[in-house]
């Protein structure tokens, strides 16, 4: 017994959206950081389901490269954030002003 | 050929198709070690000059590698994840003089700054590892990796002055808009795969060959969101908004060698994907690309405009190279392609050596940015205000320099193409670029400002000297005999 394949297919798209819609309207730079988190994991999830429902297991294999970019861009990413906000108390978007984009 | 490891089947690797991305991955972890086992200090400018070896020998072996590619034609390898074409030795070699030229000037930078160390000649050789794997690449999986190597490198040498809070705040934006790009481009390859059951870029173009899909909806989406996502890394309008603060922030040797690197490996991915994969699709991305194109031709030049820094000003003249650069891409065509191809390998010298320039009037602290500070340049350095000139001018389009050849083709293409308004827009968003150009040219020859107090002047060191040199040589010498140029790009096009 198993769903049909696009319910994942669905919830991937949902957590894809949460995450893109979080990263633009929260002003927590950590917060930002796990949307994009989110979006990486709902491409996985993407990606194996359709691995699934092509019966192809390339689909499956592309997901570690997956974890292991996402894992080096957690370090290098709470790097930036850590160099940035080791003076501060606490860590938001908004008092990056600076530079006016 | 192929072994089989308890049905696992291990590709044969053919090692000299990825020599350039080996040589400088090997040198990067060769210097980092060393570096790091070492407790005595090392002469100044080593790593710099080890740096631009390594760029000089993975130059080398891409000519080598194109030279092959003449005589035996294209072929794929490594299971098919690498195309080994005249297309992928082209921008090896561009990427190869991205290295160059971007260790060059950054060798006084550092040392001028107090920030020398290994650190920065290693991660600019890792991102330019990363930008060649993406311009080689023949499936959608490696051009991601290459696109998060490229990346996650640039990210840290944005942030690379760690006393500035400029340079803190840069790698921050780009981190936080890269990283959105990124998953973008990564879901836009889970929803091709979906729709075509391959990441493969010659597999989805045999699929589409061979069969009409009923609906193509998750296709279309996963197309468009490839396109958002590399359209991010080129800085097309509209998902621009992170480069002018990126190329203000970061420290100006970075920024240079960021506009030209990046740029070049973001349209290398844009321009395999679009034609190798979804060539047959041309009737449904070619408006959009147009749309790209006309829209960043107009945003960047205008905005380039009202500017007061100069380097939010040749950012903004990056978004609109970008859009000329579109401009030969909506042609879809091999002269088009052709085009482009020749703009960004003059672009990575015009843009570097001006950014060289500007690392030069900054002086120490990286500070001096304003247009104002380069008033009355030419009466104290002639030949730096000489050479800035010739490069601004080049960027503008005048005749007998490659830069205004780069802007010929690509509108030729596009007149060719029948698409006569995008070709009026680029000839006019040229004419509203010359005036901006000649904005800082003029004021250069200007008088200096009475009451600016001349603390430190300008110093011109050897290797940047060297940067400005090539860069101007490059621009005139092929501006009046483009030929060997002109080849080389149109032989990349034709062994795709």
């Amino acid at each position: 017994m198993s769903l049909d394949g696009s319910y994942y297919l669905v919830l991937a798209a949902v957590l894809f959206t949460i995450g893109g819609i979080g990263l633009l309207v929260r002003r927590n730079v950590l917060v930002m950081f796990m949307c994009i988190e989110l979006m990486l994991n709902a491409a996985n999830l993407t990606f194996v389901t359709f691995s699934r429902m092509l019966n192809d297991i390339g689909g499956q294999s592309l997901v570690f490269f997956v974890l292991v970019v996402a894992a080096a861009e957690v370090v290098v990413g709470l790097g930036i954030i850590v160099a940035i906000f080791r003076r501060r108390a606490d860590a938001t978007a908004d008092d990056l002003n600076v530079l006016k984009g | 050929m192929i072994a089989a490891i308890g049905g696992f089947v291990v590709p044969h690797i053919e090692y000299t198709a990825i020599l350039p991305e080996l040589i400088l991955l090997g040198v990067a972890i060769i210097v980092m070690t060393v570096a790091s086992l070492s407790s005595r200090p090392f002469p100044a400018g080593l790593w710099a000059g080890v740096t631009a070896a390594a760029g000089a020998a993975s130059l080398g072996a891409a000519w080598y590698m194109s030279n092959q590619v003449n005589s035996r034609g294209p072929h794929t390898t490594i299971a098919g994840a690498i195309a080994v074409d005249g297309y992928s030795e082209f921008f090896l070699v561009v990427l190869s003089i991205a290295v160059i030229l971007g260790a060059l000037v950054a060798d006084n930078f550092l040392r001028r700054e107090g920030l020398d160390g290994p650190e920065f000649y290693v991660l600019a050789m890792v991102s330019a590892a990363g930008a060649m794997f993406m311009s080689v690449a023949n499936d959608l999986i490696v051009v991601f990796l290459g696109l998060e190597t490229l990346s996650i490198a640039l990210y840290v040498l944005a942030g690379y002055n760690a006393r500035r809070r400029e340079s803190h705040e840069a790698a921050l934006k780009y981190f936080v808009l890269g990283s959105f790009s990124s998953a973008i481009f990564l879901y836009g390859v889970a929803l091709t795969y979906g729709a075509t059951g391959s990441t493969n870029l010659a597999r989805i173009g045999a699929f589409l060959a061979g069969n009409v899909l009923v609906s193509n909806g998750v296709l279309l989406g996963g197309l468009a969101l490839l396109i958002v996502g590399l359209g991010f890394k080129v800085a097309a309008v509209p998902f621009h908004s992170w480069s002018p603060d990126v190329y203000q922030g970061s420290p100006t040797p970075v920024t240079g060698y960021m506009a030209a690197a990046a740029k070049a490996a973001g349209f290398a991915g844009l321009l395999r994907v679009l034609f190798s994969a979804f060539g047959l699709m041309r009737a449904d991305w070619q408006p959009i690309i147009t749309v790209l194109a006309a829209v960043t031709l107009v945003v960047g030049a205008v905005l380039a405009v009202v500017q007061t820094d100069i380097k939010r000003l040749l950012a903004y003249s990056s978004i609109n190279h970008a859009g000329f650069v579109l401009v030969g891409l909506a042609a879809a065509s091999a002269a088009g392609l052709s085009g482009s191809l020749f703009y960004l390998l003059v672009y990575t010298f015009m843009v570097i050596g001006s950014f060289g320039v500007v690392t030069l009037v900054g002086r120490t602290g990286d500070a001096r940015h304003r247009l104002d500070d380069y008033r009355g340049l030419a009466r104290e350095r002639p030949i730096v205000a000489a050479v800035f000139a010739l490069l601004l001018l080049a960027q503008a389009g005048v005749p007998f320099t490659t830069g205004f050849l780069g802007k010929f083709y690509v509108i030729a293409a596009a007149v060719d193409a029948r698409s006569y308004p995008l070709a009026i827009l680029a000839i006019l968003s040229a004419v509203v670029g010359a005036f901006y150009y000649l904005r800082v040219v003029l004021l250069m020859y200007s008088d200096p400002l009475p009451a600016a107090g001349r603390a430190e002047g300008v110093a011109l060191p050897p290797g940047t000297a060297l940067v400005l040199v090539l860069a101007s040589l490059f621009t005139v010498a092929f501006g009046l005999v483009p030929g060997p140029i002109v080849d080389f790009a149109h032989r990349a096009t034709l062994l795709f």
